[in-house]
């Protein structure tokens, strides 16, 4: 793959300056130096191969480049590497514990929230973050906070009973451990 | 898709940030929530030499009364933070209505409100709010701060008045001297288009009697419009039906739409129409017992 990240790597530009940057990634601290063009969405999944990130209109419509940024939703493919310098920034990838996945991610396995499955990690960030700030949302909060997330496939029915399932389970599990 | 190449400085104050701007004489741009200037950068729209990124700048990211009542709106306050306001409802309803309508709630987590009017899109949603509002950008630059009413801070589609080295460092809805009554509405196909059509309508009330009236249309024009003969229809006066349905009338006529594949001219001036008066008969008037009852 010839990405930028890897031209950069071989040939930095001649007056551009390459920056270092330290982000923590999924709660592991990454290196990367970048030239400033090069957009979070493109350093995550070509620098850091983490590529459920995925990049679909690349014009910060779809939302399928959503990763959390310091814990709020964000575009990837509409914020440059060198702004994460020194932020946490958490992908589909970081969801998952080591044995388990996570009950947002169970959800979409239980209810078929996900049918050609490029939209769903965008989706899965956007609902973690809905959940964090609302536990216990109502069906009309699900849709509006992932309304800026695009899907293709499922016209949504599953993918808000997904979140919904998730919503259900983590209110179960903070009841039992308290 | 890639924007040319560029340097990227991040400042740490204002100061620095001017200091870079004037530096980059007319090829730099700030940096803020990105969520217009980024895409535009990716189409190579715009080509800096020069991005100076302001997010790391401190105290800007407020919103906050002061204590002569004026509402100020710091550069870094983003969508969210207005759309999550405990400050606004009730009193400021015009800018409560229309945080939740902007862009979408990814975007919202970005975007700034002092950057859309930098941005100065036509189908901002901002600019109509703001202008409304009677609000003014305050400028910071190489020789000092000055205030710029928002109403001829937008110079075209795209185009603001800033000087290569000054910085919007925040928005200013001055204080109002009657009670605070108005809204937004937004027609759009889905989340996140383009406004077929947006009205913002802004009245301070005393006794029943408007004193003052702003009314701005987003996306029927090649700029923001300011319907200032549809609010001074308003001013002098009771909310009457006669009064609303002229008010509704004059701002269709300042819509400047065309036909598209939103719809027809005649149909986002009968939106415009429409939503001058819906916002308007919501208005709850002292007078009116029984809508208050309702």
């Amino acid at each position: 793959m010839s990405g930028l990240y890897e031209e950069i790597r071989e040939q930095p530009a001649g007056d551009v300056p390459v920056r270092r940057v330290t982000i923590m990634v999924n709660g592991e601290k990454r290196m990367a130096d970048v030239e400033p063009r090069l957009l979070l969405a493109h350093l995550l999944r070509q620098g850091f191969k983490l590529t459920g990130t995925h990049t679909g209109c690349d014009t910060t419509n779809c939302g399928a480049c959503t990763v959390l940024y310091d814990g709020q939703p964000i575009k990837s493919c509409t914020m440059f590497a060198v702004q994460a310098d020194g932020h946490e920034v958490t992908t589909v990838a970081g969801l998952a514990g080591a044995s388990e996945l996570h009950p947002i991610q169970e959800g979409f396995k239980d209810e078929h929230g996900l049918q050609c499955g490029f939209c769903t990690p965008g989706m899965m960030l956007a609902a973690t973050a809905l959940l964090q700030e609302n536990p216990d949302p109502t069906e009309d909060e699900v849709r509006w906070a992932l309304s800026g997330n695009l899907c293709r496939c499922t016209g949504y029915q599953n993918i808000v009973k997904s979140v919904l399932w998730a919503a259900k389970k983590l209110q179960a599990q903070k009841g039992a451990s308290s | 898709m890639y924007p040319s190449r560029f340097r990227y400085e991040a400042p740490r104050s204002i100061d620095e940030a001017i200091d870079l701007l004037q530096s980059g004489g007319g090829e730099a741009k700030v940096l803020a929530g990105g969520q217009s200037l980024v895409p535009l950068l990716k189409l190579r729209f715009a080509a800096p030499e020069l991005l100076v990124d302001i997010n790391g700048l401190p105290g800007l990211a407020y919103h906050r009364v002061d204590a002569d009542g004026s509402l100020h709106i710091g550069a870094l306050c983003r969508h969210a933070d207005l759309e999550r306001s405990t400050i606004l409802p009730g009193r400021q309803p015009t800018m409560a209505a229309a945080a939740p309508l902007v862009a979408d709630p990814i975007v919202r987590n970005r975007g700034t409100l002092v950057g859309s009017l930098c941005h100065a899109d036509p189908q901002g949603d901002w600019a109509s709010v703001m202008t409304a509002l009677g609000g003014y950008i305050v400028a910071q630059g190489t020789h000092g701060r000055r205030n710029i009413p928002v109403a001829q801070f937008v110079s075209g589609p795209f185009q603001n008045v800033l000087g290569y080295d000054e910085v919007a460092v925040e928005a200013v809805v001055p204080a109002a001297k009657g009670t605070v009554a108005g809204g937004y509405l937004k027609l759009e196909r889905r989340v996140g288009d383009f406004a077929t059509a947006g009205t913002a309508v802004a009245l301070e009330l005393s006794g029943g009697t408007v004193i003052r009236a702003g009314i701005a249309l987003t996306g029927v024009g090649g700029s923001t419009i300011n319907a200032a003969d549809a609010a001074q229809a308003l001013v002098g006066g009771p909310l009457t039906a006669e009064r609303i349905n002229a008010a509704a009338d004059l701002a269709g006529q300042a819509a400047q739409p065309r036909t598209d594949h939103r719809g027809s001219a005649e149909y986002k001036r009968h939106i415009v129409r429409t939503f001058v008066t819906r916002i308007l008969t919501r208005i709850e008037q002292p007078s009116d017992s029984s809508r208050k009852a309702a």
